[in-house]
């Protein structure tokens, strides 16, 4: 053993001396290099996470080329307003209505009040008696019954009657920062060397505006073919109704299925069976319940699901409640393992101490577990509803519709969902609908933080009260 | 008040709240059979509605195993045209996301300080919040023009199976990490330390024996994010097309079929598409989505039982 | 560093002299350089200070027993002698540890260095979830073992016959390490350890999960074993400690102002003595109450 080195071996067979050095100095540098390689993965991952929402947040916002056929400004001035101080935002229900009403044609402003009428008490276009008339008829238009116009629906009104934007060109948000001008360019190039492609348009009327595609106005405007001004109003209310039913569905009988398995269950066969079946379900790909919603939901349960055995007149069972069904059944399994999970958390001696004192098995369960068990079958609920959010292909299979304009307003409604319409969007070519594609995803993706931001407030707040 | 009045007369043991208690037993029942109701549901379903398609007289059955061309307005239904996009964006996927998801995990498990976990793990969790219809929208307005950019708009098609295979990837990268972690994380630690003890480096710890031992349960989390590929939907139906990549075998060659940059639609994708047209009950269009989803269902649900049948094998080599 | 040492590369008795000055008192008198020693050690884990000031000289060739109540810090300071504790990222040792008069905390030595000349057999037996063949090579193949199949052969053969386990397993060399009985796995481990050529072997509470039977025979491979290996082994067996070691050394455990329970080495003195006449009281109280 030598006494200088004492650390570097000399048997046979291993490397020794200065070979030893070098042996250890090149494990070392591998073992550096991996390292490196290692974390570099984990950054990519992250880095697509990042170029992601990159790819959102540049295509949510950015320069427009506009074509109006009347400034906005010009309609607020003409009600005597500075254009400087007021937007067209800004005006109150009656004064658009009197734009639109000096803009447009009495022809098409009866149209738009039998579609859904302005005023509750007052006729705008039509008069009273052929509107008593159309509406005692046998098919009476759909302004008959539904609620008045919002305010938001009646500017929107403005922008496709009176306005007329039209976006022909859109720039990303970030060279819309830093090279603004290159967009002008751009543009002005294309009017001079292919007239045609804007055959109706000059440069000079063009204008270079910024615009967030993801607005106030996007999200509380109804649904609309003309990218300039579609919102995603008609798509929100159709997601919250959905979640309305998926979580009225699935937590009740997820939860239910949760105490069966863990606090009710011998451990039999059949029992083991359900729990073997309920994790199966987990990993069936969401496409095949949308499969089972259209078999069974659409098809099967029309006259439910349709709403006819309650009245209500549909062509099929193509409802808001079918897909909540649908999504429900998809959610059930997250649901039922997630309350397994904080059932099986609850520790036994609560279980014991409820049923020394005479309690029955049931009444221990529902006044001493499942309240100790709650922040975690809320917080495994919360996750499920923000799974069943940002579900689209069920949804199309059971055939949400994509172009729906009126808001739905109950279990039997026509509906289109958030994410829907994004796809939708996505798969059309122009770029306008590309841009708000981009902000309908920003606006999900801002929901399901909520979403999980509220679980873990709930969270934090009930294991507190514990 | 009385004295008698106080004193109820004593019930028999087993009364009342006994029969209300075995209602409820019977509802929690229902609520456990509702998960069984749905799988025969699905079986049910998928099952009719196939067997209605193969009695088509179009149909054969043995073309829809065989055949190469899917092509439903001329009565041609093969299913593999349909099985090689599956199969091509699952093996793209699996390509990006095994090293990364794996290389990730074994950062995570064995070399990260807790500070890079704390924002290495959550940054992962967001990533599987994201519907994959976002992904969708990602695919088409970024990772196709950066291919097209890279290999040329000539050679890479706007639909490919490229651009999909790899947002997949991307999706299912979390999946993969979690379960890998999850699996390297069970290697109890005395292995670790028997192998520092041995003069081994961290390195030649992780690979040589954490990886090793936890090498089952990587390879079932491995199968499951397959399953999860193969049954991805929206990335598929925006960015490999609408069209199913049909071939003859001899004739094309094969580095049309297996082209990366070409089309190619997917059995879910063609789900998607044909039930978002106008779909009407019982004709050979309807029929033929569920007998595709049958397929879709069946290779599923084998992957996840192989993946619970490898778990299963390396308990017992633990225990 | 507060010890006015200087790391005695060279010369080897100033450690030796220095040692008598810092450990405790009532040390025998100063003897020649061991294998390993330590000077003023003290272990922290964050600011939590385990062990107070331990300076120990283990002999070539000997075996070498730590004990103590539980909570002494006799493990910790077994694994910072091969710097197992490295691994605990709130471990830190203070003092030195001479290796061959070679500081082991000292700049540019590595830790796999180290624990590649002082192996280390654990508590639990914990063979590798590979063959038992597998087990044995893959210490020596990490350290760059470069001798052909055979060579290879000779050195498993070798080091389970050194570990006396070569009877029963040598017609099963290919089967998991695991399929081995609590026993035989530990003398697996063992074989494992000294089939990459260490000098020092530790031993963190090796028999504690086994059985009197198997015990018994890690006992006898550890008295055959100290031919060629100095062993270091950590009991909270004190028979086994009488049965099996040259030199003993006893930790107790001091509860300081804040409540802390820091070790100490009380006494180390050859085991005979140890048990017999202690030098200390504490070390008395200890011994008799645990045989009384």
């Amino acid at each position: 053993m030598s006494i200088e080195a004492p650390l570097r071996p000399t048997e046979e067979f291993y490397p020794s001396g200065d070979e030893y050095d070098k042996f250890l100095s090149r494990r070392k540098r591998r073992g550096r290099i991996v390292q490196m390689i290692f974390l570099l993965a984990l950054a990519t991952a992250v880095l697509a996470l990042i170029t992601l929402l990159y790819t959102i947040i540049n295509d949510s916002f950015g320069l427009t080329a506009v074509v109006n056929e009347t400034e906005p400004e010009e309609v607020v001035a003409s009600l005597g307003y500075d254009p400087a101080e007021v937007a067209i935002e800004d005006l109150s229900f009656d004064e658009l209505v009197g734009v639109l009403q000096g803009a447009i044609s009495n022809n098409v402003g009866r149209r738009l009040e039998r579609e859904q009428r302005f005023y509750e008490d007052r006729l705008v276009f039509e008069t009273e008696s052929v509107w008593a008339e159309i509406c005692s008829s046998g098919e009476p238009p759909a302004g008959c019954d539904a609620a008045p116009r919002s305010q938001a629906s009646v500017l929107q009104l403005v922008y496709e009657r009176v306005v007329v934007p039209d976006v022909i060109a859109s720039y990303e948000l970030v060279p819309s920062l830093f090279a603004p001008e290159a967009f002008e360019e751009e543009i002005e190039e294309i009017f001079i060397t292919s007239p045609d492609r804007f055959p109706d348009y000059t440069f000079d009327q063009v204008q270079f505006e910024w615009r967030a595609w993801l607005s106030w106005t996007f999200v509380t405007a109804p649904a609309n073919s003309k990218p300039e001004i579609a919102g995603i109003r008609t798509a929100i209310l159709g997601s919250m109704w959905l979640v309305a039913i998926t979580i009225s569905f699935a937590v009740p009988v997820g939860v239910g299925a949760a105490v069966y398995l863990e606090e009710f269950a011998r451990p039999n066969r059949f029992n083991s069976f359900i729990q073997t079946n309920i994790n199966n379900l987990a990993g069936v790909p969401s496409i095949i319940y949308g499969m089972l919603g259209l078999a069974v939901f659409v098809r099967i349960f029309e006259p439910f699901t349709s709403g006819a055995i309650f009245g209500i007149e549909n062509d099929n069972g193509r409802t808001v409640v079918a897909a909540g069904l649908t999504l429900g059944l998809l959610t059930l399994p997250v649901v039922i393992i997630s309350s397994q999970e904080a059932l099986k958390a609850v520790p036994n001696s609560l279980r014991q101490a409820g049923m020394g004192l005479g309690a029955t098995r049931w009444q221990t369960v529902r006044s001493q577990v499942l309240p100790v068990a709650l922040p975690g079958i809320l917080t495994g609920t919360i996750l499920a509803v923000a799974r069943a959010i940002g579900e689209t292909a069920p949804l199309i299979l059971v055939g949400a519709a994509s172009f729906i304009t009126s808001d739905p307003t109950g279990p039997f409604s026509k509906f289109t969902a958030l994410p829907i319409q994004i796809f939708q969007w996505t798969s059309l070519p122009q770029e306008e609908f590309r841009n708000l594609a981009a902000a309908a995803s920003l606006a999900l993706l801002i929901l399901l933080l909520v979403l999980n931001a509220g679980a873990v407030i709930l969270r934090n707040k009930y294991s507190r009260r514990i | 008040m009385t004295e008698t009045s106080t004193r109820t007369p004593r019930r028999s043991l087993g009364g009342q709240r006994r029969v209300s208690e075995k209602l409820i037993l019977v509802s929690l029942f229902v609520c456990g059979a509702i998960s069984i109701a749905t799988t025969i549901g699905i079986i049910y379903e998928l099952g009719k509605e196939s067997l209605l398609f193969f009695q088509d007289p179009q149909v054969s059955f043995w073309e829809y195993i065989t055949g190469t061309i899917w092509q439903p307005q001329a009565g041609s239904f093969g299913i593999w045209p349909l099985i090689l996009g599956t199969m091509l964006i699952t093996v793209i996927a699996l390509t990006v996301a095994i090293p990364i998801g794996l290389a990730s995990a074994i950062y995570l498990s064995e070399y990260a300080s807790p500070r890079v976990r704390g924002f290495f793990k959550p940054a992962l969790e967001v990533l599987v919040g994201i519907p994959t219809v976002v992904f969708g929208f990602f695919a088409v307005t970024f990772m196709t023009p950066i291919l097209r950019d890279i290999f040329g708009a000539d050679v890479v098609g706007f639909f490919n199976v490229l651009s999909a295979g790899i947002v997949v990837g991307i999706l299912i990268i979390p999946l993969v990490s979690s379960l890998s972690e999850d699996a390297l994380s069970a290697v109890p630690d005395s292995l670790r330390q028997a192998a520092y003890g041995l003069g081994a480096s961290k390195l030649e710890v992780s690979l040589r024996v954490v990886v090793p031992a936890a090498l089952s349960g990587i390879a079932a989390g491995i199968v499951i994010a397959m399953s999860r590929a193969v049954g991805e939907t929206m990335v598929v139906t925006l960015a490999s097309g609408a069209a199913p990549r049909n071939f003859v075998l001899g004739q094309d060659p094969w580095s049309y079929i297996l082209s990366p940059f070409e089309f190619g639609q997917a059995m879910t994708g063609y789900i998607v598409i044909t039930a978002s047209g106008d779909l009407s009950y019982n004709t050979i269009d309807y029929n033929s989505i569920f007998a595709i989803g049958l397929t879709l269902f069946l290779m599923t649900l084998g992957l996840n039982s192989l993946s619970r049948r490898i778990v299963d094998r390396y308990r017992q080599e633990y225990e | 560093m507060t010890h006015e040492t200087q790391a005695p590369v060279t010369k080897q008795e100033e450690p030796a002299t220095k040692v008598d000055e810092t450990t405790a008192e009532g040390m025998p008198a100063p003897e020649a350089p061991g294998v390993i020693q330590t000077v003023g050690m003290d272990i922290y884990y964050g600011d939590f200070k385990a062990v107070h000031d331990v300076s120990l000289n283990f002999a070539f060739n000997e075996i070498s027993a730590l004990i103590g109540p539980s909570g002494c810090g006799k493990s910790t300071v077994l694994r910072s002698l091969n710097r197992m504790n490295d691994l605990i990222p709130t471990a830190r040792t203070d003092g030195e540890v001479f290796y061959h008069g070679e500081n082991i905390y000292g700049e540019g030595v590595d830790a796999v260095e180290v624990r590649r000349r002082i192996g280390m057999v654990f508590q639990k037996p914990n063979p590798f979830p590979k063959t038992i063949y597998q087990n044995i090579l893959w210490g020596a193949k990490i350290n760059g073992f470069k001798g052909s199949k055979s060579d290879a052969d000779a050195l498993v053969q070798d080091a389970l016959e050194q570990a006396a386990l070569w009877e029963e397993v040598k017609d099963k060399v290919n089967e998991s390490g695991l399929s081995l009985s609590g026993g035989q796995q530990q003398r697996l481990c063992i074989a494992r350890a000294i089939a990459t050529k260490p000098d020092v072997v530790l031993m963190d509470e090796p028999c504690s999960a086994l059985d009197p039977i198997a015990t018994l025979r890690i006992e006898e491979l550890m008295l055959q074993l100290k031919e060629n290996y100095s062993i270091i082994i950590v009991t909270h067996n004190m028979q086994q400690a009488a049965r099996v070691s040259d030199k003993t050394a006893f930790f107790n455990v001091e509860l300081n102002t804040k409540g802390q329970r820091t070790g100490e080495l009380v006494e180390f003195s050859p085991t005979e003595k140890l048990f017999t006449s202690p030098d200390r009281k504490e070390t008395e109280d200890y011994i008799t109450g645990r045989f009384g």
